[in-house]
């Protein structure tokens, strides 16, 4: 009888582990992947598609439509690695993937991504786009932390380290491509990478 | 006998057994969040809280958002440690009877 009473002591110890964490085990892998994107993206605009010297990008100009298709496809790519990572993870475990958690990480993740999307393309469609790396860092950095309640571990840390370099970034302008990289690549490997390692040890 | 010794008493419950599971991964909780995940009341939630943080293992952090009150909830190194006993002296049990 007792031994029955443990039994389902630590199953539901088990179940409220998950239920309360679900995105734990997606970070480590979906957070390197996102910066490979990223970076390769990077790569072929930078050998590509942006201007020599002090040139600047002309709006509306072809480079620039090809600049805005390589930022949205590694954002869809980035996301979409993501939501298949959770939901093999989600099977593999016999959770559902929709669930009020699931759900409030989205929305909690959206409101600060979205209002700085539109925020962008507005100053762009008026020629401001010397800030928008700068935008993109800080924006995204404020989505991470007000995602990051719903998330267990650093997210908060990768959150806050965007928005440092998005600052930083607004302060040297002229550099706003190796921030972005630095912001997008190099803090998603390096998060990812130590989110991985973790995953492993336990 | 000697087994039953390391159960502890105070995680010998479902619900403070489930405030505590989900403080272990999570670094920091609401109130209305323990609420939703352990489906419980909240007077019986709070009753529960108040007793594990009598004993030490959890924070209670109480502030405001905007008007309304917002109560936050961390596991202590003492609380980790012991609710760590606590399912070791469960497997062990459950060993020890198959």
């Amino acid at each position: 009888m007792e031994s029955k009473k443990y039994l389902e002591d630590i199953s539901q110890i088990k179940d409220l582990m998950n239920k309360s964490s679900r995105f734990i085990s997606l970070s480590g892998l979906s957070g390197i992947l996102a910066g490979i994107y990223a970076i390769t993206g990077a790569v072929v605009a930078y050998l590509f598609l942006l201007p020599r010297n002090s040139d600047y990008v002309i709006l509306h100009s072809w480079n620039f439509r090809m600049l805005i298709a390589i930022l949205i496809a590694v954002a869809v790519l980035s996301f979409v690695s993501a939501y298949l990572l959770t939901t093999k993870k989600a099977k593999k475990n016999n959770e559902k993937i929709w669930d009020a958690t699931t759900k409030r990480l989205l929305v909690s993740f959206l409101i600060p991504l979205v209002t700085g999307g539109i925020y962008i393309l507005i100053k762009l469609n008026s020629q401001h786009y010397g800030l928008t790396a700068s935008l993109m860092l800080i924006f995204y950095g404020l989505a991470l932390v007000n995602a990051s309640k719903y998330t267990i571990g650093k997210v908060k840390y990768l959150g806050y380290s965007e928005i440092v370099l998005g600052l930083l970034c607004a302060a040297y302008p002229g550099y706003g491509f190796w921030f972005w990289v630095l912001g997008f690549g190099v803090l998603h490997i390096v998060y990812g990478s130590l989110m991985y390692l973790k995953e492993a040890k336990a | 006998m000697g087994l039953i010794d390391n159960i502890n008493k105070l995680f010998d419950h479902r619900i403070r057994l489930g405030i505590m599971s989900i403080l272990m991964v999570n670094e920091e909780v609401d109130f209305n969040r323990l609420k939703e995940l352990l489906d419980v009341t909240d007077g019986n939630l709070a009753s529960h809280t108040k007793t594990l943080e009598k004993a030490e293992y959890i924070k209670i952090e109480k502030s405001f958002i905007g008007k309304k009150p917002n109560t936050r909830y961390t596991a202590t190194a003492l609380g980790k440690l012991s609710f760590k006993k606590h399912i070791e002296a469960l497997e062990n049990i459950i060993k020890n009877q198959n």
